[in-house]
């Protein structure tokens, strides 16, 4: 068991797969010397070279197209996109040419591109820089959509990314990049397959469903429940595609009350795809109708207001108290 | 004919003279020339760096040509009736373009891999890409329709010019390949490699070009971007495109550009297998506009009347690659008619093959689509397969739930 960072849990992992696999090779904007404006892939270049840690053109199009390409010789790219709105340039790439490239071929391809993109707000920063993109992703299939909430995930996951044949975005949540954890590099135990859910805190009244940037806000809205004599269960989702419904309808199945966190907006989010899930699949269980707290339809609003914005311990606190009001 | 003649003297447009005057008066140089070998009158002329190329090719190789051209000719004829007569849902003809096709994937080897647009039959020909298979994608039975492995010539990219940045990265993994090789001590024991990325004159107007070209420039890649400029992007001409010849641009990218005589087979094959042997041997990127025109419509849903006059089309017929060609074999002696009956026989073979297979198509399984979302099992997919399964099931007569496709087994947990 070691102490670090996510980010540098990331920085492990990447540097565990370039070790592991000849084939495996880095590219994104920054990455190289600088070591990302995250630093998540400081030293990197000079421990592989820079044909394994490639420091790209300005152009996010061409660092998944080309990825799309190494991919089809053999390689397997770890894409860094700089941040969350920077994705789009680079978004015809992935839904029309990544996603679809293995059912095009009837098999025939597969394009094992991984890519990372910081994403959530709580950073204080300019426009583009604090988006929640995932559910624009999450739609289109042929992705496979990851999002670690601590380091050891974040140590594994990245490896499983990409050792999976499947092209996986993997969203990383930014203002949690310092957060600490252990991480045991020796073996992933039950982090062993990154596409199902984990359950982080076990309880009896209700369930709060996150991923990402909101885990930890999950998780102390229980605590603080707790206080008020609420049992709460807390569900890391990790995977948004596949979803693991499967855990999720069995807790709700116990506590009867659902509660879904995302940063991102909630209309058309996933909090709404588990929302209809759930009650397809656990109508006769739920005491009150499934409860989205999320981002609002706007523009993600600058920096000194983006408190109001954000999900925090209290919206998941009253959207608590709405359910138990059932 | 002489060498590096200003396309000017070909356009027969007053479009085109605007735009090569434009193109000086912007760059305050003469206008890129264009490399030409065989003219329109079956003459064969001289180029210093390209005639040592053209002089390559055998008697035997310049009929394979010609019958390479006549073939995918009859093939496009086949085709469009097919479509005509709605065993195709939509087809897309080359008619005209057969030189630059043709010319440029003779002089790929076994080892290059193409990176077509979707009007490149004539290049999947060269590629003994099976023609038949060509027409799954337009008859909605496929949106590949082969193996790329076989053939190294990718499936055809509909999004435009995305394919020109996957060539790229392709050729950067040639480049990573020939490292690994050297660095296990076995350089040289596979034939250099590099990759052609097709794309038209419209398409070049597409961000993902550009930045294909500022990578393989960054990167020096072993890939040849090969521009066939047929004038026409749907109904919008090339001017609207651009105001300085295509071929140009490489110049502010840092590699070599090169116009070259579209209709005109032995320049194409001689200015292509150049660009190809400069990149194999590590000496970075090449564009290559071949100056062609598009003589039928863009697709069979198309209608060129509305957009240019016949005028124009006339003219450019004038500039057949296969008349040419026929011309310069009969007057040098090196095809007779029988020759030429023979070819004609053989395209109509091969178009009776080619109606024959389109025919016997049969309809896929959903399943199978199922089973190709991701390479690995998915809950989703499984649980949606499943679903599907009991639904058809509740159908007297309906889909048995079979499993012939391995659906179940690859979208299953």
């Amino acid at each position: 068991m070691t102490t670090m960072t996510i980010a540098k849990a990331i920085n492990e992992g990447l540097r565990a797969t370039l070790a592991a696999n000849p084939k495996s090779l880095l590219m994104g904007e920054d990455i190289g010397p600088l070591g990302g404006v995250y630093r998540v892939t400081d030293g990197l270049i000079g421990e592989f070279g820079p044909d394994r840690v490639v420091d790209t053109p300005l152009a996010e199009s061409g660092i998944i197209g080309t990825a799309i390409g190494l991919a089809l010789r053999g390689y397997s790219p770890v894409c860094e996109i700089q941040f969350d709105g920077f994705v789009f340039p680079g978004f015809n790439q992935i839904t029309t040419q990544l996603a679809k490239m293995h059912a095009r071929s009837h098999g025939n391809l597969t394009v094992p591109v991984v890519i990372r993109i910081p994403y959530g707000g709580g950073i204080g920063s300019v426009e583009h820089h604090s988006e929640s993109p995932e559910a624009l992703f999450a739609h289109t299939a042929g992705l496979r959509i990851i999002t670690p909430s601590n380091p050891h995930d974040a140590y594994w996951m990245v490896q499983q990314a990409v050792q999976c044949q499947d092209p996986v975005i993997i969203f990383e949540p930014k203002r949690r990049y310092w957060l600490k954890g252990d991480v045991d590099t020796a073996a992933p135990g039950p982090s062993g397959d990154p596409f199902k859910a984990h359950i982080l805190r076990e309880g009896t009244d209700a369930t709060i469903v996150a991923y990402g940037p909101l885990v930890p806000v999950a998780l102390a809205a229980a605590n603080a429940a707790r206080e008020d004599g609420h049992s709460v269960e807390v569900i890391d989702l990790r995977s948004i595609s596949p979803l693991d419904f499967d855990t999720v309808t069995a807790s709700v199945e116990k506590t009867g009350r659902l509660i879904v966190a995302h940063e991102a907006p909630t209309f058309g989010g996933i909090g709404g795809e588990i929302a209809a899930r759930i009650s397809e699949r656990a109508f006769h269980s739920l005491e009150a109708p499934v409860i989205r707290v999320g981002g609002f339809h706007m523009p993600y609003p600058v920096a000194k207001v983006e408190e109001d914005y954000l999900p925090d311990i209290d919206r998941i606190l009253e959207a608590l108290d709405r359910a138990l009001s059932y | 004919m002489g060498t590096h003649l200003p396309s000017t003297e070909f356009d027969g447009t007053a479009v085109d003279d605007q735009r090569e005057a434009d193109a000086e008066a912007v760059m305050g140089q003469p206008p890129a020339q264009m490399v030409q070998l065989l003219g329109p009158d079956g003459k064969l002329g001289a180029d210093p760096v390209y005639s040592s190329y053209a002089d390559k090719l055998t008697p035997e190789d310049l009929r394979g040509l010609y019958a390479d051209m006549a073939r995918i000719r009859r093939f496009d004829v086949e085709a469009t009736a097919l479509q005509r007569q709605g065993q195709l849902a939509l087809w897309v003809p080359l008619t005209g373009q057969e030189a630059a096709q043709i010319g440029s994937g003779r002089a790929s080897q076994p080892q290059d891999y193409i990176f077509p647009t979707y009007r490149e039959h004539g290049v999947a020909l060269t590629r003994d890409v099976d023609l038949a298979e060509l027409l799954r994608q337009f008859r909605g039975v496929s949106n590949g329709g082969w193996n790329p492995k076989d053939t190294n010539f990718h499936l055809y990219t509909l999004v435009l010019a995305a394919q020109t940045l996957h060539a790229v990265g392709y050729a950067m993994g040639i480049q990573r390949d020939q490292k690994l090789a050297a660095a296990a001590g076995n350089a040289g024991n596979q034939p250099d490699a590099a990759v052609i990325a097709y794309f038209g004159d419209g398409a070049s107007s597409e961000g993902d070009v550009h930045e294909s070209m500022v990578f393989a420039s960054s990167y020096n890649a072993p890939v040849v971007f090969f521009c066939q400029n047929n004038h026409w992007a749907i109904s919008v001409p090339t001017n609207v495109q651009t105001r300085v010849p295509l071929s140009n641009r490489a110049k502010g990218y840092g590699f070599p550009g090169i116009r070259v005589d579209g209709n005109d087979v032995i320049a194409v094959h001689a200015v292509t297998e150049w660009a190809l042997e400069h990149a194999r041997q590590g000496k970075g990127p090449v564009l290559i506009e071949a100056f062609t025109y598009r003589v039928g419509a863009h697709t069979t849903a198309d209608d060129p009347t509305k957009y240019r006059g016949s005028d124009e089309e006339d003219a450019w017929r004038a500039k057949d690659p296969l008349v040419r060609l026929e011309k310069y074999l009969r007057a040098e002696g090196l095809a007779d008619d029988a020759y030429f009956a023979q070819v004609k026989a053989d395209g109509d073979e091969l178009a009776a093959y080619v109606r024959r297979t389109a025919h016997d198509l049969v309809d896929p399984d959903i399943r199978a689509a199922f089973a190709n979302v991701y390479a690995e099992a998915h809950p989703l997919v499984a649980e949606e397969l499943a679903w599907f399964e009991e639904y058809s099931a509740g159908f007297a007569g309906g889909d048995e739930p079979s499993d012939q496709h391995g659906a179940a087994a690859k979208a299953g947990h």
